[in-house]
């Protein structure tokens, strides 16, 4: 028998945080990969709420191109509070 | 649970093949060296992938294979306590087997192709569930030795270099701790207990000894593989490295409640700071490692059996789930 479909877990760990990657999952349809995912990744009080997304939906970045997708970013430090400096005595910025 | 490498055929070490780029290569080596995780898209060695889906796949086997003989004791456990307890551990073996499974598969293994390994006496598990499991004390002596061993090689592994394995490692050893105490727990039940049970616990303790220090693998002048896993980051620390530990914390706890370590040998070394330990059976070893374990026929008996007559099951939410969809396109 072919493997059912490779689901990605999520799971928000409690209201207020944003769902998190936990793992992976086969099942044979969404209903199916929620209960799989509930047993395998929730025993323990992990979660309050779960995503599971066909893998092969999930469209990613090459980490070939990571240079030219995240480097750029490095001599833009301007972005960034600490580039400007601030006499002592201002106060409240 | 654990397994170490017990790969018999491909012992050679893996050499970089002729069409890897020296470039990536030389990059690749210089991450891992400096403590990177590699992720599954990343460029990577054959071998290094190899070694790993080997590795992984072999640690999930043992989690799933480990199922059988605890669940034999799942309906004599001695009160609805202890079934509870055992129950959740079960289960818990079952779902590290998963985890390991997805971080294989991120590597290209599939999960059928790893399923049929095991099941066709391809794919090695760790040799300690070749071992019966006679008395109630023995699920002590499981938890507390067998899992003990486990937690002192998983705790490395989870600074693997290979970030699925390593979280996957995060999640196993924050589950197994109380694998280890409940067994240390039913032990010390035991030994609290009458003359009998006391005994069992003893005897409990005499046969898995030896077969627990061996969990951790061959001596590492013949283990080939450590070098280069290592090197690698797949591996943190040696085999003899890891079980000299073992030994060393788990002595102790034998101690506190009053039961013997079945090795005369046994003897705390004041110069080095560690226990020295006698000769292990290397011979034993490499039997169950060959498939000639007390019951290893029985344990994958067991296992085939559970997969085949569950197979109407999953034929049936296939078949579910091929019709929901057809009629849903149907619908629209």
């Amino acid at each position: 028998m072919q493997d059912w479909p490779l689901w990605e877990v999520f799971i928000r760990a409690k209201g207020g945080l944003s769902h998190r990657h936990a793992g992976s999952v086969h099942a044979a349809d969404a209903k199916m990969a929620l209960e799989h995912a509930r047993d395998t990744y929730t025993r323990r009080m992990e979660g309050v709420s779960l995503w599971v997304i066909p893998s092969a939906q999930i469209i990613s970045s090459d980490p070939a191109d990571a240079g030219p997708l995240f480097e750029p970013a490095e001599d833009k430090i301007y972005r960034h509070p600490t580039f400007y400096s601030i006499p002592d005595h201002i106060k409240h910025i | 649970m654990y397994t170490t490498d017990l790969s018999g055929k491909d012992r050679k070490k893996p050499a970089p093949s002729a069409a890897e780029d020296p470039a990536l290569l030389a990059a690749f080596e210089a991450r891992v060296a400096n403590d990177e995780f590699i992720e599954p898209k990343d460029w990577m060695p054959e071998a290094y992938r190899r070694t790993l889906v080997r590795q992984i796949s072999q640690h999930a086997h043992s989690e799933i294979v480990g199922m059988l003989p605890e669940g034999n004791w799942i309906t004599r456990a001695p009160s609805l306590r202890r079934k509870a307890i055992l129950l959740a551990k079960v289960q818990d073996e079952g779902g590290h087997g998963l985890y390991l499974y997805s971080a294989a598969e991120t590597l290209g293994a599939s999960r059928e192709e790893m399923i049929e390994a095991l099941h066709s006496g391809k794919a090695k598990y760790s040799t300690i569930f070749n071992y019966p499991t006679l008395t109630w004390a023995d699920i002590g002596a499981i938890g507390w030795l067998v899992d003990g061993a486990a937690i002192m090689n998983q705790v490395p592994l989870q600074r693997t270099s290979y970030g699925p394995y390593a979280r996957a490692m995060v999640r196993v050893c924050k589950e197994e701790s109380f694998h280890q105490r409940q067994g240390y727990e039913l032990t010390m039940a035991l030994c609290a207990g009458s003359k009998e049970q006391k005994r069992m616990a003893q005897d409990a303790l005499n046969r898995w000894w030896w077969p627990s220090l061996m969990m951790f693998g061959p001596p590492d002048d013949k283990s080939p593989n450590t070098e280069q896993s290592i090197r690698w980051r797949i591996k943190r620390e040696t085999n003899d490295e890891l079980r000299q530990r073992f030994v060393d914390v788990t002595v102790p706890q034998a101690e506190a409640i009053g039961l013997a370590v079945p090795d005369p040998a046994l003897k705390w070394n004041e110069d080095c700071g560690h226990y020295d330990f006698g000769k292990i059976d290397w011979e034993e070893f490499y039997a169950v490692v060959r498939g000639e374990g007390q019951v290893a026929k029985e344990r994958m008996q067991a296992r085939v059996t559970a997969w085949e007559d569950g197979a109407w099951v999953r034929n049936a939410a296939t078949t579910y789930s091929v019709k929901r969809a057809a009629a849903k396109v149907a619908a629209e």
